[in-house]
């Protein structure tokens, strides 16, 4: 019991240095001046991406629910972000301080969507989740297309399906929101990936985790002993809401137009692909595909018009790959070798 | 095994490094980028506008002078793709950009371009938003508001029709942008909007719509829409006999070429254009003969706003006196200085800036008879 903590400890260890390191290298390096602006303008949603992926992992791998509306949940953090961030503008004139208070409202308006999916779907048992998760985001997103919100002296006024409001229009339909002041920086993004990453791995590791995996494993098994399926499943679901708001946030304040429709069913199974090609269930597989997967298409730019195909051969070799029984036997006796190597030195030290 | 995933993350590795490495800068051509949708659902704007801003390129660099380096990069009509489109042509030293083709993703990169001083001139985005408090940020198309003012007048002041029903698309930010500037100027005309109906990108079936419009006697339908959804609009109202005319803006362009659409289906078709194929001027033959030639297709406005573009970018610069040799950040205070002063002819009308950004020009209307735009 006692060794298997430790190689949790050391596993989640390796997660948070390798978020760190490359944060420090990517930051010098952008300090320095030495990386492109391709590649610098694609540090902010590489951030908001991540934080996606680890999100979604928490239901899909830990709680077993298959989610296709996660980035309805994004899109409802990013429009209340550029709410509170725009009528904030002149009461908080700190950037940083605006922005995480965005990010809590945002985080809270998901979250609150959450348990309202997430109450009477998570009762069901079967694939209900990913049924209505599909319908909801799609619902959000229609909705955002008819809502208006304007704001004159302080007031806020919102309406649906019309834009007479009085004062500046800060959503504007289908037009989206416009004007957002780009207040998100690349150190906000590596910060929330570092709170994303401190809530879902401690949950995982919690007694609550492990009763999430127990329901995903075997579900009357875990009714059995007493574990309540509903409360389990909703802690995960509204969890991963949260921080998919939170999210939003970071990725709606990056640019200075965002509209609903960015935020359609495409964008929930982009955000799946990187849960799904970086292992269900493995966290730092989900951070590392949701990097490379973000990166890829602007590497590719130079295949022009066969940039979407290479794309997609990519995807499957990729897939193909990580599920190559010899590939897999290879890195077993590899990590076996390693292990045992480490083992005979500890054993030589010993002695 | 080994050997070979070492191999194979060399070569990532390798792959990587020469991307992040900024392109190396050829001398003696002013760079102009092109960010435009060329995948994707919007592609076929994307890819018109494209073809006609080569086909300005190839002529400027066969006159001699000043050479141009054309750069089109795809932005999949997403702001995000947009953005990284954006940056991709700055890594390469880009002077001047002739884009945004669509609306959502030239905002997003507009205000990019406002921050870095580069000069942009969009062919075809049309919100107001895209040159909202941007003094180096201009279009070729007219706006939005101006398309559904012009049309409310035109209807009214040519007597086309006393009952007019309207069908946009509420989840789409040109088709709403016309539709609410169409509602504010037509409560000064003579004619009375009888309904209103509208739809979002989902939808496939108009019954509806076509239906809702029918029953209220519209005489006339405005769609200020794109053409894929007025093509199965206008299918729609021949299967119920439905006979009224169909009134259109620039989105509806393009419905001619469109594949597995019967052209005779949109006979009688009204629709306000600054662009029309069959116009007699030399210019106009002349580009669309090329176009022709090179492409196998009658251009569209779209290319047709893309080639002016460039070529009012190219007039404009000399003009101001600028050169390839100087800096984008020169150039683009000598193209805010210029641009609001000079005239331009091009094939899409004879256009006039105004400092924030807008065109004037005169819209032509046109009605499609035997397959072809008449001017009316």
């Amino acid at each position: 019991m006692k060794k298997k903590t430790s190689k949790e400890f050391i596993n989640n260890a390796v997660t948070y240095l390798l978020v760190i390191a490359a944060f420090l290298i990517v930051n010098t390096m952008k300090e320095a001046g030495m990386l492109t602006r391709s590649l610098t303008g694609q540090l902010i949603p590489i951030c908001a991406y991540i934080v996606m992926a680890i999100s979604l992992n928490l239901v899909v791998g830990i709680s077993g629910e298959l989610s296709l509306g996660h980035a309805g949940f994004m899109s409802v953090g990013a429009f209340t972000g550029a709410v509170v961030t725009a009528s904030m503008a002149a009461a908080i004139p700190d950037p940083t301080v605006r922005m995480i208070m965005a990010m809590i409202i945002g985080g809270i308006a998901a979250g609150i969507m959450g348990v309202i999916v997430g109450v009477p779907v998570l009762r069901l048992q079967g694939d209900y989740l990913a049924i209505v998760t599909l319908a909801f985001g799609e619902i959000i997103r229609n909705v955002i297309n008819c809502l208006y919100v304007s704001m004159d002296e302080g007031r806020l006024f919102i309406s649906f399906n019309d834009p007479s409001l009085p004062g500046k229009l800060l959503i504007n339909g289908p037009q989206g929101a416009l004007g957002i002041s780009k207040i998100s920086t690349f150190v906000m993004g590596f910060a929330l990936i570092i709170f994303t990453l401190i809530v879902v791995l401690n949950l995982m590791n919690s007694r609550n985790g492990r009763a999430m995996m127990a329901l995903r494993d075997n579900r009357i098994a875990a009714e059995s002993v007493g574990i309540g399926v509903t409360k389990y499943k909703l802690m995960a679901f509204v969890t991963a809401s949260v921080l998919a708001g939170m999210a939003g946030v970071l990725y709606a304040m990056n640019y200075s137009t965002i509209t609903a429709g960015k935020f359609k069913f495409d964008t929930s199974i982009l955000v799946l692909v990187f849960v799904v090609l970086g292992g269900i269930g493995n966290i730092r597989g989900s951070i590392i595909a949701a990097a490379i997967l973000t990166i890829l298409p602007e590497l590719l730019r130079s295949f022009n018009d066969y940039r979407m195909l290479v794309y997609a051969i990519v995807l499957i070799l990729v897939m193909l790959a990580t599920n190559n029984e010899h590939l897999k036997q290879w890195g077993s006796a590899f990590k076996r070798r390693l292990f045992s190597r480490h083992k005979a030195m500890k054993g030589g030290a010993e002695e | 095994m080994k050997k070979m995933k070492v191999l194979v993350s060399f070569v990532l590795v390798i792959a990587m490094a020469l991307t992040m490495v900024s392109a190396a800068v050829a001398e003696g051509a002013l760079k102009i980028g092109f960010i435009g949708p060329l995948t994707g659902a919007a592609a076929v704007y994307g890819i018109s506008a494209k073809q006609g801003s080569e086909i300005a390129v190839e002529e400027i660099n066969a006159l001699g002078g000043m050479q141009i380096e054309f750069n089109a990069q795809d932005d999949e009509h997403d702001a995000e793709k947009s953005v990284n489109a954006y940056n991709n042509l700055m890594d390469w030293g880009v002077q001047l950009i002739d884009g945004c083709v669509t609306t959502t993703p030239c905002v997003a990169v507009s205000a990019e371009a406002f921050n870095d001083r580069v000069f942009m001139l969009t062919p075809s985005a049309s919100s107001t938003a895209v040159i909202a408090d941007k003094d180096n940020v201009y279009q070729v198309c007219f706006t939005d508001p101006a398309q559904g003012a012009a049309s409310a007048q035109y209807i009214g002041e040519h007597a086309l029709a006393t009952k007019v029903g309207v069908i946009y698309n509420n989840a789409d930010a040109y088709s709403t942008g016309i539709y609410q500037t169409f509602m504010t100027e037509a409560a000064n005309q003579p004619f009375e909007v009888v309904i209103e109906t509208t739809f979002t990108d989902d939808t496939t079936d108009f019954s509806v719509q076509v239906s809702a419009a029918k029953d209220a006697g519209a005489e006339l339908i405005f769609l200020p829409i794109y053409y894929t959804p007025a093509s199965m609009i206008l299918k729609q109202a021949e299967s119920m006999e439905y006979n009224c005319t169909f009134f259109g803006v620039d989105g509806m362009d393009g419905i001619l070429t469109m594949e597995g659409f019967d052209p005779a289906l949109a006979e009688g078709v009204m629709l306000l254009t600054p662009f029309s194929a069959d116009a007699t001027d030399d210019k106009t033959v002349s580009f669309v003969t090329k176009y022709q030639e090179k492409y196998g297709e009658v251009p569209t406005q779209f290319a047709a706003d893309s080639y002016d573009a460039v070529y009012a970018l190219y007039q404009a610069m000399q003009t101001s006196g600028m050169t390839e040799a100087n800096t984008t950040e020169e150039i683009c205070e000598a193209m805010v200085a210029t641009f609001p002063t000079m005239t331009y002819e091009g094939i899409t009308g004879t256009m006039q800036w105004a400092a924030d950004g807008t065109v004037s020009k005169t819209p032509k209307a046109v009605k499609i008879v035997d397959g072809v735009y008449v001017g009316q």
